[in-house]
């Protein structure tokens, strides 16, 4: 749940560090000149204090509560004063990766699935994005209409649209059954969405139906940075469209593509609100995203410890995949530069 | 020069300010009530209504009735079900909270456990008239046995069978069933004339534990051992669980689409005459708002084996209701008992129960005609004489959870024409049950 925080995190404390860094100045002078240098050499920090206790109170703070939650049995018994839980030292962790075990099984599980909806769901985005803007690309008239068109999903509220889904993937009166069933005549009877195996893919639907016109925006904007004359001077030398997009449009995209993924990435595997407004609190087994396990196992069975465990675990795993992710990129970027 | 020291002084204050908000957050969760605030009350009603507007019209004269009694103004707000445990839950650990509250009855064992509720001591029950006002029946869902109540029963409800009686008297069925045995064989004639027969929420997880609880007891089972450990895959749980899912099942009495049910929309498929029965508690007032006329439904006690409801494997209701609990923490500790002692007065019991259809857990108020109407008449004799109390033990809600969502994902298997066995269930209950806290 608290998963987003840590991109923003370091890059506000290492700011902070580089902005508070030249203040340090050693050296002594005396009277009133010392005074005036103490000013001089305080006003920077003093400056940046509101900032950085915000930054405590807001981000850091809730995030080592969380963390020495993780360690305690806060059970409903302690909840009124969370201080007294006991000590259960490593206790919720071991419980959270006992994978023979049903509480680790159950979350090895939802990771899995999990991993395989942000998979799919990252990659459609991305495709589904990429095509449309470069096909948008030309001008031609209607074209601002349709890019409007396009970005109403990434508009509207969240629950509201995925509520609206929810009904639309509903078994007796849905709109989706009537489409598939009962008008074009797919499917033999009715299918369940909401529950059942089936919801995984309605999970995936709503995710990249919300999620593509991001990556459609922000290609977009990148596309608009490729100079035209490439392309010309490619239509010269006889390259296609499919070789102008491989050669000119795909390796210029490359920055902003990373960004777009990592992003992507983060938020798709971290989605809560998609899951719990389309299934509710217990979300089928084919669609439990890890977020709303965890949700369900810290709120709904008041086991707080254990849930904070394992939002430690997941923040570690994100910790983990974004710094191996930007270290690839990076150094892959730094090869591309020699 | 100026400017940079205004920056100066402005930074600091900040900061200072936000020190101070950052210090002040959690400092009365602790704190053991007081009169700090003798006018004001802040309540957090459940929704009883059809809506929560509904709700409020009805609760805000009484409140109106109080301050001209007091001069305490309620300040109230209707928590809708699905958030209200949560809302408790982060009043309970933030300690900003409302003096008063209503809680559901399940609930009473789990809450009473944090430690944030006042308890009710013979005191405290004292400054409302007494423990022997109420029902003792409502009063056995109040919190653990052997301790002091965590809350007081407000409201009684209890489960009945409501049916339509259009549909019954088209299929030529006589009488309401008696009997899961009668209750198949009627939705087969009903099925017969174009309706579905029973409704039901398969995907409510409070709906689905209420059932799977009266099951288990006409199955001589319970949920949980006498000293308060999860027993789930007993072969009466067992046995229970699937014969409610059977119904689905097997005897195709419930429709496939309620599987995915959550929102009460059995409710409006019967009064749209959809389907010809629902087992449900307390309904009068929900049909009445959702278009359905009172001599178009019927209501019978909820099927037994045997067809006559009592104790024992003869229970056919869970004593469903709302308490009402009053925070530790109040800064109105006075003003909110007399608040309590207002809301379960003789006179404003009869006002609240008739408008909601629910039963007064008051004695005295329920003596009063207006609780011997059709209505209310079965629901009466079904707490009197066959409804028990779910297990009054601090996981209650974990169970509600655990199990509730293996009811869940066996409708879903139903639903989907998988085959529902004993094994099937078995291993849906064994996983529930490891699921519950090892303490």
């Amino acid at each position: 749940m608290t998963a987003d925080i840590p991109m923003t995190t370091t890059t506000a404390t290492a700011q902070v560090d580089k902005q508070a860094a030249p203040g340090k100045s050693p050296g002594a002078a005396r009277g009133p000149r010392r005074t005036g240098r103490i000013r001089r050499i305080a006003l920077p920090y003093l400056l940046l204090l509101p900032a950085l206790l915000l930054e405590l109170l807001v981000h850091l703070v809730p995030m080592a509560i969380g963390i020495l939650m993780s360690f305690k049995e806060l059970t409903q018994f302690f909840i009124r004063d969370w201080t007294t839980a006991p000590w259960s030292g490593f206790d919720n962790y071991q419980l959270s990766v006992d994978f023979d075990a049903p509480v680790g099984e159950a979350l090895l599980h939802s990771f899995l699935v999990t991993c395989g909806f942000t998979l799919l769901s990252v990659g459609l985005c991305w495709l589904l994005g990429t095509a449309t803007a470069i096909f948008l690309q030309d001008t031609f008239r209607g074209r601002g209409l349709l890019r409007t068109l396009f970005l109403v999903p990434y508009a509207l509220p969240v629950y509201t649209a995925v509520i609206t889904w929810a009904f639309m993937f509903q078994h007796d009166n849905g709109l989706v059954n009537h489409v598939l069933h009962d008008q074009l005549g797919l499917t033999d009877k009715p299918s369940f969405w909401l529950i059942g195996d089936n919801s995984f893919i309605a999970l995936l639907t709503v995710s990249v139906w919300k999620g593509w016109p991001f990556a459609f925006l922000i290609v977009m904007a990148g596309l608009q940075n490729i100079p035209r004359e490439l392309y010309e001077a490619a239509a010269l030398d006889g390259a296609g469209m499919w070789q102008q997009i491989r050669h000119i449009t795909l390796p210029s995209l490359r920055p902003v593509n990373q960004v777009l993924v990592l992003v992507l990435f983060l938020w798709t595997f971290n989605d809560f609100n998609t899951p719990f407004a389309l299934f509710g609190k217990a979300a089928p087994e084919a669609a439990d995203l890890i977020s709303i396990h965890i949700y369900q196992s810290s709120f709904v069975t008041w086991n707080f410890g254990t849930g904070s465990a394992m939002s430690v675990l997941l923040l570690l795993f994100l910790l983990v995949v974004t710094g191996v992710y930007l270290l690839l990129t990076s150094r892959r970027r730094k090869t591309a530069d020699v | 020069m100026r400017s940079i020291r205004a920056a100066a002084i402005g930074a600091v204050t900040l900061s200072l300010a936000i020190a101070a908000t950052a210090c002040g957050g959690g400092s009365s969760t602790a704190g053991n009530g007081s009169n700090d605030s003798p006018k004001t009350l802040t309540y957090w009603a459940s929704n009883q209504g059809a809506s929560i507007n509904v709700d409020k019209k009805v609760l805000q004269p009484e409140l109106d009735k109080f301050k001209e009694q007091t001069g305490i103004t309620v300040k109230l707000e209707v928590v809708p079900w699905s958030e209200l445990l949560n809302r408790i839950l982060t009043a309970t650990t933030s300690g900003q909270g409302p003096d008063v509250l209503n809680i559901g009855n399940t609930w009473s064992a789990s809450l009473q456990a944090s430690g944030a509720l006042l308890p009710w001591d013979a005191e405290n029950f004292r400054t409302i008239g007494g423990k022997d006002r109420f029902v003792d029946s409502a009063l056995g869902s109040t919190g653990a046995q052997g301790k002091d109540p965590a809350a007081v029963p407000l409201y009684s409800m209890a489960y009945a069978l409501y049916y339509n009686k259009k549909i019954f008297a088209d299929a030529g069925i006589a009488k309401p069933p008696a009997t899961w045995d009668e209750l198949v064989a009627d939705a087969k004639k009903i099925k017969q004339h174009g309706a579905a027969a029973l409704g039901a929420e398969g995907a409510n997880l409070s709906e689905n534990i209420h059932h799977a609880f009266v099951f288990a007891k006409q199955h001589g089972a319970d949920f949980f051992t006498a000293d308060g450990k999860p027993d789930f895959t007993s072969d009466g749980a067992v046995a229970a669980i699937k014969q409610y899912v059977d119904l689905m099942a097997k005897d195709k009495a419930i429709p496939p689409g309620n599987a995915e049910y959550a929102q009460n929309q059995s409710l409006s498929d019967f009064a749209k005459g959809k389907t010809a029965m629902v087992l449900w508690q307390t309904a009068s007032a929900t049909f009445k708002s959702l278009g359905m006329k009172d001599d178009e439904w019927g209501v019978a006690p909820a099927p037994t084996p045997s067809g006559t409801p009592g104790t024992g494997t003869s229970v056919n209701s869970m004593v469903a209701g709302i308490n009402m609990a009053v925070f530790k923490n109040t800064d109105n500790h006075d003003g909110a008992l007399k608040f309590v002692k207002f809301m379960t007065s003789d006179a404003e019991q009869k006002i609240l129960n008739t408008a909601y259809g629910s039963i007064p857990p008051v004695k005295a108020a329920q003596s009063d005609p207006a609780f011997n109407t059709q209505a209310t008449a079965v629901l009466r004799s079904t707490l009197a004489k066959s409804a028990e109390a779910l297990p009054q033990v601090p996981q209650e809600s974990q169970f509600e959870t655990a199990v509730g969502t293996a009811v869940k994902e066996l409708f879903a298997d139903a639903a989907a024409g998988r085959a529902v066995t004993t094994e099937s269930v078995k291993a849906r209950l064994h996983k529930a049950q490891q699921q519950m806290p090892a303490k």
